[in-house]
């Protein structure tokens, strides 16, 4: 953790008359695992949005790799995008392409490999989310909803990127998947040496996999730090959320584990 | 960021060592695939690995390496990686681990000509059986309907009406009237050369009344208000409201099919006459440019030579063409599977099939009048 990755300065947005983000700042490290929470329409997924300048801010400005991506020219910021990997929510998987050409799809795009090598590095990527290899000729359709996270995740990381943006990886996955898929991520985020950004709802998941955690709320980050450190930040709205009853259950295992 | 270091991959065939170098990573990939093919007489035996001096790996880059490895049959020890990075040892691991070869993937195997014709054939009979049935079924809701008319849809039926007739007017007005300029034009230039000029009324008024309103206007309908249906009930069956009706106990098939067989039904027959105006209107100022027909005398001499028989044909066609449109429309949006890509699909297939059908049954109209003598 040397260096910042992203930096998020003073952001603004107004939509539909709401400040969503009233002077949102936020730094993510090298290397740490680090989720954005908050309640329903804190302005989560639109952060993410701005990082990935899906969204445009009305004010303030988001810095990626040490570039301003808001200033950046077209090529430039390509370059960018070839550093950094998503996964959506729906996964965004295209439905008229097999799993192969989908996870290949980037490389096809960005380099100028042989399609052989193509489909070996696609292939690889497969394997490494645990997906069997039949499953490498069926179409998004054809997969269950965890398998269809997982060809997400491998589309995702093709391009072998330092940076992983996801957007509720375990949200619709059952129990068991949603821990296979949290196991998942932080294996590859070691041995890939990724750094992670992800929003989640999961508090299982805030509690495995994370490093630091940011808390959304009034428009601005309202704390960020890891997750036994924030439980006890007495601010209303952290109580609030991590304090019902599930967020208790789920903190007493975790808290048990530590000892 | 620093300039990239470039990667590098030397053998030394005098101590059997081979050293790898700089960042192995995927946008090194091509300039690394070429240093190894340009890799000979390695030999498999006490070669040793060298990956001290590697800066940063991907995985691409391990899978090169270990495809590498493979190849020179170094791979079944794992322990060649002694000399790399301890974080880099862990992928190279993982990546040995997971290596296959792509061609072994199972590939769905191409079909003989033959077992092409069967699939095809049964798709072609299951679709046209399931067809029937969403026929059959829209037929017991039309009946229980009449059985209890307080159950029909009036809001769904009157938005139908006013988005499949009354937002197409203007369109079908435009069209029309092209179309009787366009004959006439075509046809003027014939009949003038036989001085035939006031014969132009007989042909326009057959021809627009009995072929060309209804077929025109049937035609555009479909583009307009099948496709329209089938995107409608594609995306409804796509985001589960059509299940979500059914488990409500509510029928789709009374609630979205039946308004709309029904409101279009009624609605067609009434744009083809709205067609059939426009149609002699165009064909009046094309004649009264071109071939000096005043309107009186196209007037005075169309109620004498064009029949009402020719004008209840035309408009008894519509809501044959209605219920093809409005059948096939529907009955491809309940067909949409759950992605993104079948929308699309099932719109096209149902343009294309109601024109062809409407064409079928335009063409099977014409015979059985020519037989009956009409």
């Amino acid at each position: 953790m040397t260096q910042p990755i992203i930096e998020v300065k003073d952001l603004k947005i107004n939509l539909g008359g709401n400040w969503v983000h009233d002077g949102l700042s936020l730094t993510v490290m090298q290397g740490e695992i680090l989720a954005i929470v908050g309640g329903s329409g804190s302005g989560k997924t639109t952060l993410l949005r701005e990082m990935l300048l899906l969204q445009r801010p009305d004010a303030g400005s988001v810095k990626i790799f040490n570039e301003n991506i808001m200033t950046l020219n077209t090529n430039d910021f390509l370059k960018i995008q070839q550093r950094w990997g998503v996964l959506f929510q729906q996964n965004a998987l295209f439905s008229s392409f097999t799993l192969l050409e989908n996870v290949a799809f980037p490389l096809h795009e960005h380099t100028t490999l042989s399609p052989r090598t193509i489909r070996e590095l696609a292939l690889l990527k497969i394997l490494l989310v645990g997906l069997p290899k039949d499953s490498a000729n069926k179409y998004p359709s054809e997969l269950s909803g965890g398998m269809q996270k997982r060809a997400g995740l491998a589309r995702a990381i093709v391009l072998d990127p330092e940076l992983l943006f996801l957007d509720e990886p375990t949200s619709g996955l059952d129990p068991q998947s949603a821990e296979a898929f949290d196991e998942l991520v932080l294996n590859l985020q070691e041995t890939l040496g990724l750094t992670v950004v992800m929003v989640t709802h999961d508090i299982d998941s805030l509690w495995c996999v994370t490093d630091r955690v940011a808390m959304l709320g009034k428009g601005k980050v309202l704390c960020v730090d890891s997750m036994p450190e924030l439980i006890k930040n007495k601010n209303p709205l952290i109580q609030e959320f991590f304090n019902g009853p599930r967020g208790r259950a789920v903190r007493d295992i975790y808290q048990q584990k530590g000892k | 960021m620093s300039m990239q270091e470039m990667a590098s991959i030397k053998f030394d065939s005098k101590n059997n060592l081979i050293t790898c170098q700089g960042e192995w990573t995927l946008a090194q990939l091509p300039h690394l695939e070429n240093a190894i093919s340009q890799l000979n007489d390695i030999s498999a035996h006490n070669v040793t690995l060298d990956g001290s001096a590697v800066s940063k790996i991907d995985s691409a880059g391990a899978w090169l390496l270990t495809q590498f490895l493979n190849k020179i049959s170094m791979s079944d020890a794992i322990n060649h990686f002694e000399s790399f990075a301890i974080p880099q040892q862990k992928l190279l691991d993982l990546v040995t681990k997971y290596r296959v070869e792509a061609d072994t993937i199972p590939y769905a195997k191409d079909l003989s000509w033959l077992e092409k014709i069967g699939k095809t054939s049964v798709t072609y009979s299951k679709d046209f059986y399931s067809f029937l049935a969403f026929v059959g079924k829209l037929g017991t809701e039309f009946l229980l309907t009449i059985k209890n008319p307080a159950t029909f849809r009036w809001k769904a039926f009157m938005s139908i009406i006013e988005s499949a007739g009354f937002q197409a007017l203007m369109i079908i007005a435009l069209l029309s009237c092209m179309i009787g300029v366009v004959i006439t034009y075509q046809m003027g230039l014939q009949l003038k050369t036989y001085g035939a000029n006031i014969f132009i009324v007989d042909l326009l008024g057959l021809a627009i009344l009995r072929e060309f309103a209804p077929l025109i206007t049937a035609i555009m309908v479909a583009g307009r208000t099948g496709s329209a249906f089938t995107a409608q009930l594609g995306t409804m069956k796509l985001n589960q409201e059509i299940d979500a009706l059914n488990t409500m106990g509510v029928s789709p098939a009374s609630l979205l099919f039946l308004p709309r067989v029904i409101g279009l039904t009624l609605v067609l027959p009434l744009l083809t006459m709205w067609a059939d105006i426009f149609g002699i209107v165009g064909g009046m100022i094309m004649s009264n440019n071109m071939l000096d027909i005043s309107w009186a005398d196209f007037l005075n001499r169309f109620h004498h030579v064009v029949s009402l028989r020719s004008f209840l044909i035309g408009i008894g066609k519509a809501p044959v063409f209605a219920l093809i449109i409005s059948a096939i429309g529907c009955f491809e949006g309940n067909e949409v599977e759950l992605n993104a890509d079948s929308i699309g699909k099932q719109t096209t297939k149902s343009v294309v099939l109601s024109i062809f059908f409407i064409i079928i049954a335009d063409a099977a109209f014409s015979i059985i009048f020519s037989k009956l003598k009409l």
